[in-house]
């Protein structure tokens, strides 16, 4: 496996006068409420994680779990207090303001919760400021901007003020930015968490068809656990600055690590996010019908298929092979059973 | 005694009520005591006694010190006005090139600093001046007498006054539109009709450097403090004191400094005008979105480039109200910078009142204020303006202001010249009507005057001599018996039941800095004339306030007369109540109290308004009547509004108390008026400025701290 994007070890992000020295004095073992009666207040509690190339890593926790701080950690919008992050193999903290610059303008992207535009300029000139901030020639910035605009359906508006878009207009806007300088690492911070339900889901569609385009690698911000099963290639779920469980969507809804998660777990509708291959039996039966469903499917999407059939029904990979089974009573199990507090 | 349960605070305001009474009755006028006429440091007398302090000997009228304390500080005004002086005089002499002489000559380097300053000021100012009026003496600047002598040709003509009407109510067109524009043509051609011109554009040409300069300084501060912690802590308690610090104080010891003439005027200014531009900046600064910055430090920014891509242009609007700010300053610094020899309307003005010559006073007046007013709005509408996009216009739309400006000076110029052709003799009323040689309604205002004198004389006297002799003097008589001691007591008191511990200590600092000053029984008559004032101005301005809030045409009409009201210099104020009641402390008065009364009557509108809809509607459901209303939901949520509006009151009274001067008051601002003439006045200004500012905050802490915590108490914001 190649080197991954996105490391971190061990990541702390403490606020408060003497952080660091009470850190130290820790010695690895940060509790939040003694940290607390001295003053300081533990954002991020020892973060590890990886994010390898192209993979969409789903950070998911409620107002004040310190999912955004961690984001600002890895962006170094703030600075650690101990840990180290590297970007692509370079330790992050110890880069010096000019690197760091220079990371920013052609690595990163980012996209804000309350969109972040700049007022006085147009759709356009929004997009085109970290062009033009990078240097690059205003009409090639404005090329490449126009562009951008195109890519997130905006053509026709490029020269609207931000104050005369509606907010699902505004964040194309700011997704459109964070892009243009095609970085290969794409922050997002609760992008869709200001919108209404009905644009949220609308920008989910359009933001995972960017992703299939442009494969970036990303890290992405939500409180919505919904948002973050629909969205992730892998998911860290965060409760009081840690990290309590980083794993795939199913894994999360199969093996809740903790209390704490299995809480989220309980109400999601499981055939939206397992696929056949979490549920299925890995040895054939005899009794096999002639129907067969790919692995990777949705549980959702082929349920109905085979609620109908009498016996078992194959499952194959994506070379036609099978690779097991599955049978309707595990499908209604799957949905109905196995809950707690479920009567 | 249930209602003392009840409110525990209730018995301990009564305590201290009772405990300051208790003072002032206990402690008798000393038989020696009388309220000093004459300035006592110039009094030789053998009753005196004296200290010697850091060399400098204090003489006072010693008393016991429950009744006044001795003045300890009496040697800060000399001391600082010796330190002035060697700063001045004797300070690092060194040798400096000169010009004129060819030769090196030592010089202290304060004064040559402040000579070099003064002459750059100059050279602004005559620059402006000259391009509005005409004159020579910029080109002298750059060449010399000689080569004009050589070269009669060489002056900068000036512009003609329809090229500058055109030109504002073009620019006017441009921020504001339409009505705006009419606003400027107009009262640019009211002032050239009325013979003005001359006056208004010095005062304008005074206007045109002090405000850039005062902007660009200030906004240099302010980021510099938004910047740095250590600058904001450096800055901050200058910024306080300058907010109540009455503008006049500033002038004495920059009169040292710089000297007479336009030029101190202008640096004066600017150290007025500065701090409101610094919080306004700074204000703009921290009110953008953290997220805005965070966007601009992903796409890669620089420091430099955060702050002039992003942070300054989203926080144009409130950067723009600072420019809005800076311009009122400095038209209310126009006119008092008089004092010292600033030229224009301003000395008009104050040359027209020292002869009580009201008609030619109001005409000045006028002009200062159609000025004011239009400026105001012009930066305002500025401020207001949204950014527009122009990339898909031709040159022509996009410049059609500047080329239609182009067609105007050429117009002007035409006329001009058609004109110096038709009126052959004597002036060229199409370039400029000279001053006093235009139409003139002075003496239609006098006349006015003079009959409002002689019909309404006699109840206008009764009037005045009631108030005075049973309103004013008796309450001055009462507030002059307060022994320092309880007077002390009830201040540091009332600081340590609002604000603890820490409030208290504040007051009782700033308290016993004017009682250690020579200046307490002054500093108590300016107390009592604001205190008079404050009290009226905010029974009207509150009453009126809510009168006005009943409805809403009512409601914006009154704001929009609090606008243009606050848009007057604070001077032109003493106009029309010298028209009435002549000169006695009454015309002091009633211009404290119109002053004064527009803070209050604004902050009572808006803090009903700040009511929240909400609660309206749920008072309306649960079936309350219109006074129910008002005095169970609406009053006790606006007060802490409405007392930052006392707060403001108060500044507003102690300003006009303090310009009062100029009519003949006995308080702080006459013997600041005093200084103005005094060679040795600096430190004596500058105290007496400081112990006027710290009577203000003394008032803004106390309020200031029950506001907070009352908001708190209630949870608005």
């Amino acid at each position: 496996m190649s080197e991954p994007v996105i490391k971190c070890q061990s990541v702390y992000k403490i606020f408060g006068a003497n952080a660091e020295r009470m850190l130290k004095e820790a010695n690895g073992n940060v509790d939040a409420k003694t940290f607390q009666d001295n003053g300081c207040i533990v954002g991020v509690n020892n973060a590890s994680f990886e994010v390898s190339k192209g993979e969409m890593l789903v950070v998911m926790g409620l107002s004040g779990s310190g999912k955004s701080t961690l984001l600002r950690c890895i962006s170094r919008l703030t600075d650690a207090t101990g840990g180290k992050i590297f970007i692509e193999g370079q330790d992050l903290l110890n880069l010096n303001n000019k690197e760091l610059i220079d990371l920013r303008r052609n690595k990163m992207g980012m996209v804000f919760q309350s969109f972040a535009l700049l007022p006085h300029k147009t759709v356009l000139e929004n997009i085109a400021f970290p062009l033009q901030i990078k240097g690059i020639k205003t009409e090639d910035s404005i090329n490449k901007a126009m562009d951008m605009v195109k890519l997130v359906g905006l053509d026709g508006r490029e020269n609207y003020f931000p104050r005369e878009l509606s907010g699902g207009q505004q964040q194309r806007v700011g997704i459109a930015r964070s892009l243009a300088v095609e970085p290969d690492i794409w922050f997002l911070d609760e992008p869709f968490s200001a919108l209404d339900p009905l644009i949220r889901k609308e920008m989910q569609d359009e933001f995972l068809r960017l992703q299939e385009k442009l494969q970036k690698t990303i890290m992405f911000i939500t409180h919505d656990f919904d948002e973050a099963l629909k969205l992730a290639d892998r998911i860290a779920i965060m409760k009081d600055g840690i990290i309590e469980q980083l794993d795939t969507p199913a894994n999360i809804v199969l093996k809740p690590a903790t209390e704490y998660v299995r809480k989220f777990t309980e109400e999601v509708p499981r055939e939206k996010v397992l696929l056949i291959q979490d549920v299925m039996d890995e040895k054939t039966s005899s009794d096999i019908g002639d129907l067969k469903v790919s692995k990777d499917e949705i549980i959702e999407n082929v349920a109905e298929k085979i609620l109908t059939q009498e016996k078992t029904v194959a499952v194959t990979d994506s070379k036609n092979n099978v690779v097991g089974s599955i049978n309707p009573a595990k499908i209604i199990n799957t949905v109905f059973g196995g809950r707690k507090n479920n009567n | 005694m249930e209602i003392l349960k009840k409110y525990p605070k209730l018995f301990q305001w009564l305590f201290l009520l009772v405990v300051f009474f208790a003072l002032c009755f206990a402690i008798d006028v000393p038989e020696t005591y009388k309220f000093i006429r004459g300035q006592a440091e110039f009094i030789k007398d053998p009753n005196q006694s004296a200290f010697v302090f850091l060399g400098k000997e204090v003489r006072y009228y010693a008393f016991d010190v429950f009744w006044r304390l001795p003045p300890l500080l009496g040697w800060l005004p000399i001391w600082i006005n010796d330190s002035l002086f060697f700063l001045m005089n004797d300070w690092m002499p060194m040798e400096f090139w000169n010009e004129d002489t060819q030769e090196y000559k030592t010089r202290p380097l304060v004064l040559q600093i402040t000579r070099n300053l003064t002459a750059f000021m100059t050279f602004l100012i005559e620059l402006i001046r000259e391009i509005l009026l005409g004159g020579l003496e910029t080109i002298v600047a750059f060449t010399s007498w000689d080569w004009i002598d050589a070269n009669p040709w060489a002056e900068l003509p000036g512009l003609p006054w329809t090229i500058v009407a055109a030109g504002s109510a073009i620019l006017a067109y441009k921020l504001g539109g339409k009505g705006l524009a009419i606003y400027a043509l107009l009262s640019m051609t009211y002032i050239s009709i009325f013979g003005q011109w001359k006056p208004s554009m010095q005062t304008l040409s005074f206007i045109l450097v002090a405000a850039p300069l005062s902007f660009i300084f200030g906004l240099g501060l302010g980021v510099a403090a938004f910047k740095s912690k250590r600058v904001e802590k450096a800055l901050y308690p200058i910024l306080l004191v300058m907010q109540t610090m009455p503008q006049y104080a500033v002038l004495v010891p920059a009169l040292v400094l710089f000297g007479v003439g336009d030029h101190a005027a202008v640096i004066i200014t600017m150290i007025v005008a500065v701090p409101p531009m610094i919080l306004l900046t700074l204000l703009g600064l921290r009110a953008v979105p953290p997220e805005v910055i965070e966007a601009g430090r992903m796409s890669g920014c620089n420091n430099w480039q955060l702050m002039s891509k992003v942070l300054i242009p989203t926080a144009r609007r409130d950067i723009l109200i600072g420019v809005n700010q800076v311009i009122m300053v400095c038209f209310s610094m126009a006119v008092i910078s008089a004092f010292i020899g600033a030229k224009g309307l301003g000395f008009n003005l104050l040359l027209a009142l020292n002869q009580l010559n009201i008609g030619l006073a109001l005409e000045a007046g006028l002009c200062i204020s159609l000025i004011a007013i239009l400026l105001d709005k012009m930066s305002l509408a500025w401020a207001n303006k949204q950014v527009d996009y122009f990339g898909n216009l031709n040159f022509f739309q996009r410049n059609k202001n500047s080329l239609f400006f182009g067609v105007v000076v050429i117009a002007g110029i035409l006329l001009a010249y058609f004109g110096s052709i038709y009126f052959k003799d004597g002036y060229n009323y199409l370039f400029e009507v000279p001053h006093n040689k235009g139409i003139s309604t002075a003496g239609f205002w006098n006349k006015g005057v003079d009959w409002i004198f002689d019909t309404f004389f006699v109840y206008i006297k009764a009037f005045n001599t009631w108030l005075i002799v049973d309103v004013l003097q008796p309450m001055r008589a009462l507030y002059l018996r307060m022994p320092a001691i309880a007077t002390l007591v009830l201040v540091v008191g009332a600081g340590y039941l609002i604000g603890g511990i820490r409030s208290a200590l504040v007051v009782c600092g700033l308290t016993l800095f004017i009682a250690l000053s020579p200046w307490w029984d002054r500093a108590l008559v300016t107390t009592y004339m604001a205190t008079f004032g404050v009290l009226v101005s905010c029974a009207i301005g509150f009453t009126v306030g809510t009168l006005c809030f009943q409805n809403k045409h009512s409601t914006n009409f009154m704001l929009n007369v609090c606008d243009i009201f606050q848009t007057f210099p604070s001077f032109v104020y003493l106009i029309p109540v010298m028209m009435l009641f002549g000169i006695t402390d009454t015309s002091v008065l009633i211009a404290v109290i119109v002053y004064a009364t527009i803070p209050a009557t604004r902050y009572t509108i808006e803090g009903l308004r700040s009511v929240p809809a909400g609660l309206h509607d749920a008072a309306t459901m649960s079936g309350v009547t219109k006074f129910q209303r008002l005095f169970k939901i609406e009053f006790p949520l606006a007060f802490p509004h409405m007392m930052l509006g006392l707060n403001q009151t108060i500044v507003f009274a102690l300003f006009m108390v303090i310009i009062g001067a100029f009519i003949g008051t006995e308080d702080l601002g006459q013997y600041i008026l005093k200084a103005l003439s005094d060679k040795k006045g600096a430190g004596i200004g500058l105290t007496l400025g400081i112990c006027v500012a710290f009577i203000g905050l003394i008032f803004d802490n106390l309020i200031r701290t029950w506001v907070g915590k009352r908001k708190k108490h209630l949870g608005i914001d």
